[in-house]
């Protein structure tokens, strides 16, 4: 033991003792010190940061995704599943899934910036709050992005139900997911520096999310049951203008989340 | 401050005046409705409570605006007043609600889009009271009760217009007649002033009570204070 | 460089801080010692923006909080008592996001820099979760100086770090101030406070009862100046 701490010891000895020439770079490789990055880079910095850890862990997305099948296969039996069922249900089924995947990986996602104080890393940084939410949340997006991406070619070989493969059916999904997502992070930052934590978050986000989720259950089931375009064009303009809205009030009430 | 002040005492009185003139007017001056009957009666207290409701929720998210733009605690026990006042008007809106619905829609519950909003709205106001809970800091619990009111505000409308997609056969009394609603009755002019009294009513009881509860919170403050200062 | 005038800070009706005045010329190494919930830590969140204080003003590095925050936070370097890393990223992707988040273009050199300061070159590649509670510190302090900031705090950096550990943050320490930067550090170490610093504050239940330079201290130790200034 004091050998390996005296050999780092040395180590470090060494590279003291060739400090001074350390602090010249040659023209080419010497750092800029901007006050502060653009507001679309720090955001960037965040997402690519959290992308880098997600996909060497693999914690959050392998929970979402085992949790989404199991999901689906309590539905399966609980709904019995059967052709005329599903011609009716497949939509509710799938967006139950993805709401509560998503609130396991909003809750972990913010957990990791809690935990180990990283937040404070995050808010110590001359960035804007709003660059710091935007990240999270383009993160979390992408996070549910991906388990929707592998779950609905999973459902739709399971159920035969090709009819998920529309652009319109997908374009909701999206629509969907963003509001969503755009809530879950602003709530799960304030869920996580609660007493209650994880628990609290479903129990704030989903009432406030109601909307986007029923709308989205319209729309996405409207569109497997052939309705015409200006059938669901209600529901969608609803959940375009919920997704305006929440992310312009996120957008502007995150600082007072993260503030003290 | 220690005091009860004079005016709230009056209040008080007035209260429970205008609470006795809207039963009379609803139980025994208003007509019977011909078909439903006297449940019908039901309607005027449900309306009312419907009404304050919906006020203290508006009231509870200007409130929280407020506190996030002046970081003034006085925004918060208003916040908390509206909320918890509204709660309990809302509570009240279902149940009669309900016991309305058992003989005209031969249901205690519909999910209808009214019932519906009325049901998320008082999740919203549950989940915000354990979110308070949650928060040791009075000015962070502050900040997001504040927050949280102001996200509720902005959903529960379209919640509202989302659900709206979903068929309903709720009545619509004031305003235009949806056709597939059922128990609906146009008013003759007794049962106006019924009406209009009962939401003159509730409005007096709303601000008496929301005061109360103002007042409580500010002694709420104090006791803490004093025992704060006890211990020092 | 640090202007603190009449800094009151309370959680609802607790106060932590009444009153601090306190001032740091450019290059000093300041200790501020006390004890446990003497207010140190809410003291220096306040400083680091982290935290906004209810009364008073604070100067850091010629911006006055919190109204310049950023402009601030660009010239300040924190290190807490958690290491601020991701256990996911290696040690230099940790210090590239930071040189990122701190608007360093072409950092590459700099993170090469900072990784030999701290002693840690030779695990550039390995993941934070590998690293111990020392190493995770050092890596910390390369993370806080990454921006080469003009004011550094430290906020009990040796808590949880064994003797060994404790020598090399030492050493750590050292290097990274010796270019003139300055320090404002909390301890209840008073050893490790006494070898570093060349000021010492003492602050007790909300105020600066005391403070000494190291020239002033010579003729008394630092444990004697700390327990007199505790019975002040």
């Amino acid at each position: 033991m004091a050998t390996k701490s005296k050999m780092i010891g040395n180590r470090k000895l060494k590279v003291g003792g060739r400090k001074s020439s350390a602090f010249r770079f040659p023209p080419s490789a010497a750092p800029r010190f901007l006050a502060k990055p653009t507001f679309f880079k720090a955001t960037m910095a965040i997402v690519q940061k959290d992308l880098a850890a997600e996909f060497r862990s693999r914690e959050l997305l392998s929970a979402m995704l085992v949790f989404s099948m199991l999901v689906i296969l309590i539905f399966n039996f609980a709904l019995e599943l059967d052709i005329k069922v599903r011609q009716s249900v497949t939509a509710g089924v799938l967006w139950t899934t993805f709401a509560f995947a998503g609130t396991l990986g909003l809750n972990r996602s913010m957990a990791v910036e809690k935990d180990r104080g990283c937040l404070d890393g995050l808010l110590l940084a001359p960035v804007d709050r709003s660059a710091i939410f935007f990240g999270k949340a383009i993160s979390n997006l992408a996070f549910m992005l991906i388990v929707e991406a592998i779950v609905l070619p999973l459902y739709a070989l399971l159920y035969n139900e090709v009819r998920i493969f529309q652009p319109a059916f997908l374009g909701v999904i999206l629509l969907g997911s963003i509001g969503y997502i755009a809530v879950g992070t602003l709530l799960s930052a304030m869920s996580v520096q609660t007493r209650t934590r994880d628990v609290l978050l479903p129990i704030l986000l989903f009432p406030v999310a109601i909307p986007v989720l029923l709308a989205s259950v319209k729309a996405s089931g409207g569109l497997l049951n052939n309705a015409t375009f200006a059938e669901i064009l209600t529901p969608l303009n609803l959940l375009i203008v919920y997704d305006v809205i929440f992310i312009a009030v996120a957008f502007m009430v995150f600082d007072f989340v993260v503030e003290e | 401050m220690q005091s009860k002040p004079i005016v709230l005492s009056i209040l008080d009185v007035v209260s429970i005046i205008v609470l006795g003139v809207a039963a009379y007017l609803a139980l025994v001056f208003a007509p019977t409705e011909l078909v439903m009957g006297d449940v019908q009666r039901v309607f005027y207290f449900h309306v009312g409570t419907a009404w304050v409701g919906l006020l203290g929720f508006i009231l509870a998210a200007i409130a929280g605006i407020a506190y996030l733009t002046t970081k003034d605690m006085k925004w918060d026990r208003f916040e908390v007043a509206a909320v918890e006042v509204s709660t309990m008007f809302f509570f009240i809106t279902i149940v009669l609600g309900s016991i309305w619905a058992r003989p005209v829609w031969n249901t205690w519950w519909t999910w209808d889009p009214r019932l519906t909003t009325a049901a998320v709205t008082e999740l919203i106001y549950i989940a915000y009271f354990m979110l308070r809970q949650g928060i040791e800091d009075p000015e962070k619990r502050a900040r997001f009760g504040a927050v949280y009111t102001l996200l509720g505000g902005l959903s529960a409308p379209i919640t509202f217009m989302v659900i709206r997609l979903f068929r309903t056969i709720h009545p619509v009394v004031i305003g235009s007649q949806s056709a597939e609603a059922q128990g609906g009755f146009s008013m003759t002019t007794d049962m106006r002033t019924a009406f209009f009294f009962s939401l003159f009513a509730f409005t007096i009881i709303f601000i008496d009570l929301i005061w109360h509860r103002i007042r409580l919170g500010r002694l709420q403050d104090k006791v803490e204070e004093l025992k704060l200062n006890l211990s020092l | 460089m640090i202007e603190v005038k009449k800094l009151v800070k309370r959680f609802g009706l607790k106060t932590i801080l009444r009153g601090v005045d306190f001032s740091v010329e450019p290059g000093e190494f300041v200790a501020l010692l006390g004890p446990n919930g003497s207010g140190k830590t809410t003291f220096l969140r306040i400083l680091a923006s982290l935290s906004r204080a209810s009364m008073g003003s604070v100067n850091v590095a010629g911006y006055s909080l919190p109204n310049e925050s950023a402009q601030v936070r660009a010239k300040l370097g924190v290190v807490t008592h958690m290491p601020l890393l991701y256990p996911d990223l290696t040690a230099e992707e940790n210090l590239q996001f930071y040189a990122r988040m701190y608007g360093i273009t072409n950092h590459q050199s700099r993170i090469t820099q900072v990784l030999e300061m701290v002693g840690l070159e030779y695990r550039r590649k390995d993941l934070v979760r590998t690293f111990s509670r020392g190493m995770q510190q050092r890596l910390a302090i390369g993370r806080a100086v990454i921006h080469d900031p003009e004011v550094i705090l430290f906020d009990e950096p040796y808590t949880g770090l064994d003797q060994d550990a404790s020598e090399m943050l030492d050493d750590v320490l050292r290097t990274v101030t010796a270019t003139g930067r300055t320090v404002v550090m909390t301890s209840h170490d008073l050893a490790r406070a006494e070898d570093l610093a060349t000021r010492f504050d003492i602050l007790s239940r909300g105020v600066i009862t005391a403070t000494a330079t190291q020239k002033e201290l010579k003729k008394t130790n630092l444990l004697t100046f700390y327990k007199q200034a505790m019975v002040e």
